[in-house]
């Protein structure tokens, strides 16, 4: 049953939260680090795990897969909401900043993507 | 009849959200099919729609209308990160352990970077208080990052704002600039996707822009991006703090 899927998606999703919320807890920050993180490396394992088991149906797998085509739609719906009048208004500093910043970390990616890069 | 369409999106505006999204995908894909020959990808054009409508409303975008209320619910933080998570069962653990040193190495370089660079800008442009400099320079890395430094270090109010301006800058520049330089950087493969995450680290526009580029790369780039803000929480109000502090 699909549900199953959405549950193990769920199961994960709470998990890596609260791992997260716990380290941030411990680093004395109010919030979650890396919980998505978690989330996605546990959500990796046990569909490893339940796969090589042979326990994964394909209903069940269609479960997850029927969120994570939903992926796209959810970013197109986020970008409706940020604060764009902010961003404009925040004056020249703020987008000269964001600019630079964001375009000039573009070009560190070829450079830092050499580090163990398969041949 | 007005009051009446208004009051039943009111009570349903998640399905009212579906419908739109549904519609603004929909419209985008065949504009990017037909009259631009897929020159620009419909997802692009999508998060651009996304974007343009933001426009339209204040603080929370299109949703601080009440018509549009059900878009907060959508693209809100809970079914993105579920979502986002859902997306790591097309992840390859192989690559992933692969890019783990780089990956590791790109968060921090990431969350220095932006940071020194948002801080020297500051610097630059007439700011001589340490408090004010560090905020800017946490806002350079995430729009979170940034209120964060600045209320525990007790900024100004104005200089937060402009700290949350900067890291939705960010967002939307990462957003829109992804799928055109993508080739120029090397990234279509999940080792530079991981990088790609672990450099920008704002969640929001590192996943909009790779699924604009590839969505196949969402999940590397996510995987890495969910530390950075953690991140730049850690190191901005302290140790960058301290060296800011000891410089001006």
């Amino acid at each position: 049953m699909k549900i199953y899927g959405v549950a193990l998606l769920a199961f994960c999703y709470l998990v890596g939260k609260l791992v997260g919320v716990f380290l941030g807890k411990l680093l004395d920050i109010n919030g979650d680090v890396g919980g998505v993180g978690f989330a996605m490396l546990l959500l990796i394992l046990l569909n490893a795990f339940v796969r090589k088991k042979g326990w994964l149906e394909a209903e069940t797998e269609k479960g997850i897969l029927f969120w994570s085509s939903m992926y796209i739609p959810v970013v197109v719906a986020m970008a409706s909401i940020l604060n764009v009048k902010a961003a404009l208004s925040g004056g020249w500093l703020a987008i000269i900043i964001g600019l630079v910043v964001t375009l000039s970390a573009f070009f560190l990616v070829p450079v830092i993507s050499k580090i163990g890069r398969p041949k | 009849m007005m009051d009446l369409v208004q009051n039943l999106i009111g009570k349903n505006g998640l399905v009212f959200a579906f419908l739109l999204v549904g519609l603004i995908m929909f419209i985008s894909f065949w504009l990017s099919n037909k009259l631009l020959n897929k020159r620009i990808p419909g997802v692009a054009i999508a998060v651009l729609a996304g974007l343009g409508l933001a426009t339209f409303g204040g603080e929370k975008g299109i949703s601080d209308i009440p018509i549009f209320a059900g878009m907060a619910l959508l693209g809100g933080a809970m079914l993105r990160d579920f979502s986002v998570v859902s997306t790591a069962m097309g992840a390859d653990i192989s690559k992933i352990k692969q890019a783990g040193l780089a990956g590791g190495v790109s968060l921090l370089v990431g969350v220095f970077f932006s940071f020194f660079l948002g801080a020297l800008i500051a610097f630059l442009m007439g700011y001589r208080d340490a408090v004010s400099i560090t905020t800017i320079g946490a806002g350079a890395c995430t729009y979170i990052v940034g209120p964060i430094t600045g209320s525990a270090l007790g900024a100004e109010s104005g200089v937060i704002a402009i700290s949350i301006a900067i890291g939705v800058v960010k967002t939307i520049v990462a957003t829109i600039v992804t799928p055109l330089l993508a080739k120029r950087i090397g990234l279509d493969n999940p080792h530079s996707a991981i990088v790609f995450g672990g450099l920008i680290g704002t969640s929001s526009g590192v996943t909009a822009g790779l699924a604009a580029t590839d969505p196949e790369l969402v999940p590397y780039g996510a995987l890495t991006a969910t530390f950075y803000t953690g991140l730049g929480c850690l190191l901005c109000p302290s140790i960058f703090y301290i060296i800011i502090n000891s410089l001006v």
